[in-house]
């Protein structure tokens, strides 16, 4: 089915399974990550979009070591944690291998098991970026998700290529010389989009609507595929646990993180906030920017939003030109 | 029917994997190892083995693709040298660690710096503490034959671990020789059907693979290792087993290590890989000189057959060890420590020597063998005064 098809369906989320059926769910309660976390939601509401058998590889991150636990498991589907760098080359093996015991008949060849690849952006930009675009670029029919919290938080909070400009972080932190991170954020979605693979989406747990489609079609890319969902992390970002949600939010509404897909060349943005929230909107409430909202800083959140309002108005040029704008 | 070809060691490894016909094969070129993967994609174009080839990014990946494949449930290989293995070394923990079932073939090289893309044996030293299986071969015939003996040691159900054969790069590795390819049909007997356990396949039967094992009071690192350290005492037991059978099938035996003309022997080479075939040529030449002297042939490496090589040496007067990797820094290269290790407390111990040989490919010649036996058998005459570690055919 071509991604687009998949796309018009009206599906409904599968609420009921996760206010009822939590004894079903992928991951068991139990797991050992902090309140709050937005990895668990991300989690949570991909397993709900879709039914399919799902074998999952998982990169060295807060999700790994909070969930494999030996000897025990929070994990009801396959799963599998090699190393740091190499979730999407691990999921590679896993593909070529259903396939091998596919041809061979060992495996009904009509099974619709799916691979799904897991990292943090620390095991996905940085790290593991060249295992990723190599495993892209070989056409492995697999979903890769990044979920970006925006720094390497399993090892205390340091700073990875997702950190953005100005923030604090352990290893960029704020002195009395230099104010936080001095560089900008790298754009993993352009970069994947650029591997000219059937989908790229990025997306928030904030929209679940909008995540569950875009999980959906991931899955039915027929092709490698990949998605990058911002995470919120309470405790390397200074936020309030019971507010992951909403400051998530915040992001979307002032196009910090546009929500957006990549549709076999075709670029959508899929959420246009009907009026676009000044940056501060975003940068409030997180202790990793306190130090931005000085006066002396003031500079930096100019450039914050100058840098923020040229890639949406970039990405606005991206959709016009491939024919994104209409209905999807 | 088994023919007898003419074939490179690189080949003979492809056309065990031929006839292995794997389900997965990860790989990244690198010399000397390259020909291999090159002439296996070649049976995957012309459809002679249905396996998926993934031509990876990088040896990291292939190493990393062969254990998420491997743990789908199915049988794995890949090959590399020097450099290669270098990248892989992370995940070679992880596929022992994992007890998966994964082959390689190192085409053995020297390793950077200098770059140099010759043989000698510092890679497959570099992974001798990884967990793996070593098995070394000394030509074509014995690298093809200890490729399809490694599936079986390494799928064996109290074993489980990953095993490495190593054919000297640039000697056996592109040497072309006389290779008998046993039938097809006998091979896929012998090897037989491959039994999965507990495959992240059977999704009906969801299974947790690399867990991490941190919490205190409730971690079992060390439970892990040990069980381990377990298994490599069973491989002792099946490499032994499985050689014997390979023998019976195919006319080829096969133990821990061979001995030639050391029977009644009083000083020893011990060595490892291609060059043991020109130790033997000069052991004929000493004999006829009436030296009584005999080789040692490491096969297998690791687990090392300790107790086994101590019975074989211990009543020598001296032995000469050769080793093909550097010793810096220690008191002699591996296989001299080891087999150093392996004699201590025998009574009246023989004179062990170390001779570094062949680092990055420098040529061993018959004459650099004669000069470590007289060294050797001087040092048992003489006492050895201060020098353990001696380097042949080199500009000092
Ligand atoms: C090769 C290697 N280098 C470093 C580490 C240490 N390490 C483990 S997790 C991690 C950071 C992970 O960051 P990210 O991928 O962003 O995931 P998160 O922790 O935020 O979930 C680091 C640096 C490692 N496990 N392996």
């Amino acid at each position: 089915m071509a991604v687009a098809e998949v796309a018009t369906k009206k599906q409904e989320l599968n609420l009921r399974k996760i206010a009822y059926e939590q004894d079903k769910e992928a991951i068991a309660p139990g797991h050992k990550l902090c309140p709050g976390c937005g990895i668990t939601v991300i989690m949570r509401q991909l397993f709900a979009a879709v039914d399919y058998p799902i074998i999952v590889a998982n990169a060295t991150g807060c999700l790994e070591v909070c969930s494999g636990n030996l000897p025990y498991t929070s994990w009801r589907v396959p799963w599998i944690h090699n190393a740091f760098e190499n979730a999407a080359a691990t999921a590679s093996g896993i593909e070529a291998m259903i396939k091998a015991l596919k041809r061979k008949g060992k495996l009904p060849a009509d099974k619709p098991i799916k691979v799904l690849a897991i990292g943090g952006d620390g095991g996905t930009y940085d790290i593991g970026f060249q295992a990723l675009s190599g495993a892209m670029e070989r056409g492995h029919e697999m979903v890769y998700l990044c979920f970006d919290n925006q720094g390497y938080m399993n090892t205390g909070g340091q700073r990875s290529s997702s950190t953005p400009f100005g923030a604090s972080t352990h290893t960029t932190p704020v002195g009395s010389v230099i104010p936080g991170k001095m560089q900008e954020r790298k754009d993993i979605c352009f970069i994947l989009a650029a591997h000219h693979i059937p989908y790229v989406a990025q997306c928030s747990p904030s929209r679940w609507p909008d995540f569950a489609r875009k999980i959906r079609k991931a899955f039915e890319a027929n092709g490698p595929a990949f998605v990058n969902c911002l995470s919120v992390c309470p405790t390397d970002w200074g936020t309030e646990p019971q507010k992951g949600l909403v400051i998530t939010q915040m992001a979307v509404e002032t196009c910090y993180w546009p929500l957006y897909e990549v549709d076999r060349g075709v670029w959508r943005i899929t959420y246009k906030p009907k009026q676009k929230l000044p940056v501060t909107e975003w940068l409030a409430n997180q202790k990793r920017f306190r130090h931005l909202l000085r006066p002396e800083n003031k500079w930096m959140v100019e450039r914050i939003q100058a840098e923020l309002d040229r890639r949406w108005e970039q990405l606005l040029a991206l959709e016009r030109a491939t024919g994104g704008t209409g209905e999807a | 029917m088994s023919v007898v070809a003419f074939k490179t060691g690189n080949e003979a490894i492809a056309e065990a994997w031929r006839q292995i016909n794997p389900d997965v094969v990860a790989a990244y070129p690198i010399t000397p190892s390259t020909t291999i993967m090159q002439a296996f994609t070649e049976m995957v174009a012309n459809g002679e083995v249905d396996t998926e080839m993934i031509c990876v990014e990088s040896e990291h990946s292939a190493m990393s693709a062969c254990v998420g494949a491997a743990a789908t449930g199915g049988r794995v290989m890949t090959a590399t040298s020097a450099q290669g293995l270098a990248l892989m070394v992370e995940i070679l923990y992880i596929a022992s660690g994992m007890r998966l079932p994964i082959l390689l073939a190192l085409a053995t090289r020297a390793l950077s710096a200098p770059l140099n893309i010759h043989g000698d044996h510092s890679d497959a030293m570099l992974m001798r503490d990884s967990g793996w299986v070593e098995i070394f071969s000394e030509n074509v015939q014995e690298a093809y034959d200890n490729m399809l003996q490694a599936v079986r040691i390494a799928e064996h159900p109290n074993v489980r671990l990953p095993v490495c054969v190593c054919l000297d790069g640039m000697q056996t590795s592109h040497q072309l020789e006389n290779l008998v390819v046993e039938d097809d049909a006998a091979v896929k007997e012998f090897i037989g059907e491959f039994t999965p356990y507990h495959p992240l396949v059977d999704t009906d039967h969801p299974v947790t693979y690399g867990a991490c094992s941190v919490s205190f009071g409730e971690d079992f690192y060390f439970e892990a290792k040990r069980q381990q350290i377990e298994a490599f005492d069973h491989a002792l037991r099946v490499v032994q087993e499985i050689g014997k059978e390979f023998g019976e099938r195919f006319g080829r035996h096969y133990g821990l290590f061979e001995e030639y003309r050391l029977e009644d022997a009083e000083y020893a080479i011990v060595m490892a890989g291609a060059n043991s075939g020109t130790a033997k040529d000069v052991i004929d030449e000493l004999r006829d000189e009436g030296k009584k002297v005999g080789l040692l042939k490491i096969r297998l490496f690791r687990p090392w057959p300790w107790q086994q090589l101590r019975d074989a040496l211990k009543g020598l007067k001296g032995i000469a060890v050769f080793d093909r990797s550097s010793p810096a820094g220690s008191i002699g290269a591996p296989f001299f420590n080891e087999i150093r290790s392996a004699l201590y407390g025998v009574e009246n111990p023989p004179v062990v020597l170390n001779f570094i040989y062949g680092l990055g490919g420098r040529q061993l010649m018959p004459e650099h063998i004669r000069h470590a036996v007289e060294q050797t058998q001087l040092a048992t005459l003489t006492g050895v005064n201060g020098e353990l570690v001696g380097y042949l055919n080199i500009r000092e």
